[in-house]
């Protein structure tokens, strides 16, 4: 069983194509980065994936089952940016929320999600901020934040939108060794990813996508020179020497 | 001095004051107060209408006039801004003063009729809450406290909606029913206000509260119950004066009362004016010793 299968996935936004029949497989167990240019269709992808767009054609199929939100196995850590951090709310709240799918609708959350939600906190090195507010946390430990919420909901297979993006260096090493951690107990992770320096060493798949998908394997078959100057064109000057 | 009948409005008003407090903070976080604010405006032609086609002016006619025009001018607007390049505010003014201009032309006919005269429907532009009956307040009790147990029953999913509707959709939640129902809510919180408070402030009574509580707070159940206490504060206190001097309408002084606590709050709460000032003193002293 495969732990992502897309078929002929395509999404017009207003009719500009975003995405054109793209066709991938990624066996189970990977750490898989999903690089691309700007405007390439990476966090469309994703959300395509994950069934948030009414406008795609296309297969989709995780874990061999077609995705039903209400199976909590896909978690998903979008861009930061996609909330408001002003909201009135604190750490703790929001990785309890990684909890909701579990507790059910209308039923406040019970002690053992709260304990499940602090352990997660404390995974990211972020126990200290639980009572914290949210727009009093630093981009970095937003991010944190975003994962530990990601965790608490227990899934078997995660999706992070540039996780790394804004983030301080410590941040970007303890996300690092949490997916990696995942990884180690047997579940895939897809990371959009853009910094082309890190991808060898964080990464054991790749996959290349510009509108559709180029490439797609092991990283020392797929980050190849030619793949990325196939993806990115003309505007790839400085990774020669990868 | 206190008749037995204030005594039934004041305990209203509160009641309509604290159901406005909860649903304002939620539409002041999901941003759309404007929205309200147009919807409000827009329960005018719904009931001018009501009482053309009825010929009563029984408040429930009234009140199911009110919001199926209130309820239409929010579909309206999400209507225009999801099928043409207006944006929100314009698509917000729009249908703002196109539906209020139409409940004004209504209401010339409804009082240009010989039932007319005597409707009173034109309390319902700046409220009256003295002209309330025991049945009207009756209609107020039971609606601001349907509203007020939906939101508590709701607050976990509304909260998460509101703030990363992806992930809500992500988990299953039904968000497209959650967002209707949010709706629903506040443009019933708006037909049960309109009479006390008037088509024109009652928007009022839903932004002042939250953005007042929003200052004092930095979690969203503070949030609630402090919007909630400004709201039925306000609704108290501005009936009583509208009540003591009789002539003055309901609506203009429960916004005024609302907007004196927004005023303290915005000096001397934790995210107001005089604590900034503090810290920006105290910040510069310990530059000195440094």
């Amino acid at each position: 069983m495969y732990a992502l299968t897309v078929e002929n996935l395509s999404v017009a936004y207003d009719k500009k194509t975003v995405l054109e029949n793209a066709c991938l497989t990624v066996p189970q167990g990977h750490l898989a980065a999903i690089i691309g240019p700007n405007g390439a269709g990476k966090s469309t992808f994703l959300k395509a994936i994950l069934n948030q767009l009414p406008n795609k054609v296309g297969k989709v199929e995780i874990l061999g089952k077609v995705f039903e939100p209400k199976s909590l196995v896909v978690g998903y850590v979008p861009q930061r940016n996609a909330v408001d951090w002003d909201f009135p709310t604190n750490a703790l709240d929001v990785v309890l929320m990684g909890r909701y799918g579990h507790t059910g609708l209308f039923k406040r959350p019970s002690k053992q999600d709260k304990i499940v939600a602090r352990q997660a906190l404390a995974s990211v090195g972020m126990q200290d901020f639980a009572e914290r507010s949210i727009g009093q946390l630093s981009g970095g430990q937003q991010q944190r934040v975003f994962l530990a919420r990601a965790l608490a909901q227990n899934a078997d297979i995660y999706f992070l939108d540039e996780p790394f993006a804004g983030v301080d260096a410590a941040t970007e090493k303890t996300i690092i060794d949490i997916l990696k951690d995942l990884k180690a107990q047997g579940k895939s992770i897809f990371v959009v990813h853009h910094d082309l320096q890190t991808v060898k060493e964080y990464f054991d798949y790749t996959i290349l996508l510009n509108k559709t998908i180029l490439a797609s394997g092991a990283t020392e078959d797929v980050f190849t020179p030619e793949q990325l100057q196939k993806t990115y064109g003309g505007k790839l000057f400085m990774m020669q020497h990868v | 001095m206190l008749s037995g009948n204030l005594l039934w409005v004041l305990s209203g008003t509160m009641l309509l004051g604290i159901a406005a407090g909860i649903t304002g903070t939620f539409s002041f976080l999901q941003k759309q107060s404007l929205v309200g604010d147009a919807a409000a405006h827009a329960a005018l032609p719904g009931i001018a209408l009501a009482f053309l086609i009825t010929g009563q002016k029984e408040l429930p006619f009234l009140m199911l006039g009110a919001g199926i025009t209130s309820a239409l001018s929010v579909y309206c607007i999400q209507w225009i801004v999801s099928f043409s390049k207006m944006k929100a505010d314009a698509a917000i003014g729009l249908v703002l003063t196109v539906f209020f201009g139409v409940g004004v032309v209504f209401l010339t006919v409804v009082n240009r009729s010989p039932l007319g005269n005597q409707s009173g429907l034109n309390n319902f532009i700046f409220g009256k809450a003295a002209t309330m009956t025991k049945a009207d307040l009756m209609w107020l009790f039971i609606s601001a406290t349907i509203i007020i147990l939906v939101s508590l029953f709701l607050y976990k999913e509304w909260k998460l909606l509101i703030f990363d509707p992806v992930y809500a959709k992500g988990i299953g939640l039904p968000i497209e029913a959650l967002k209707a129902t949010l709706t629903i809510l506040i443009v019933m919180t708006i037909v049960t206000g309109i009479q006390a408070v008037g088509v024109i402030l009652m928007s009022a009574l839903l932004i002042i509260p939250a953005a007042s509580a929003k200052l004092w707070t930095k979690k969203l159940s503070t949030m609630l119950i402090l919007s909630a206490a400004i709201g039925g504060i306000a609704g108290i206190t501005g009936t009583f004066i509208s009540a003591i001097r009789t002539g003055l309408s309901t609506g203009p002084i429960i916004v005024l009362v609302a907007a004196a606590i927004f005023f303290i709050s915005y000096f001397i709460s934790p995210a107001g004016q005089i604590s900034k000032y503090r810290r920006k003193i105290q910040f510069r002293k310990q530059g000195d010793v440094g």
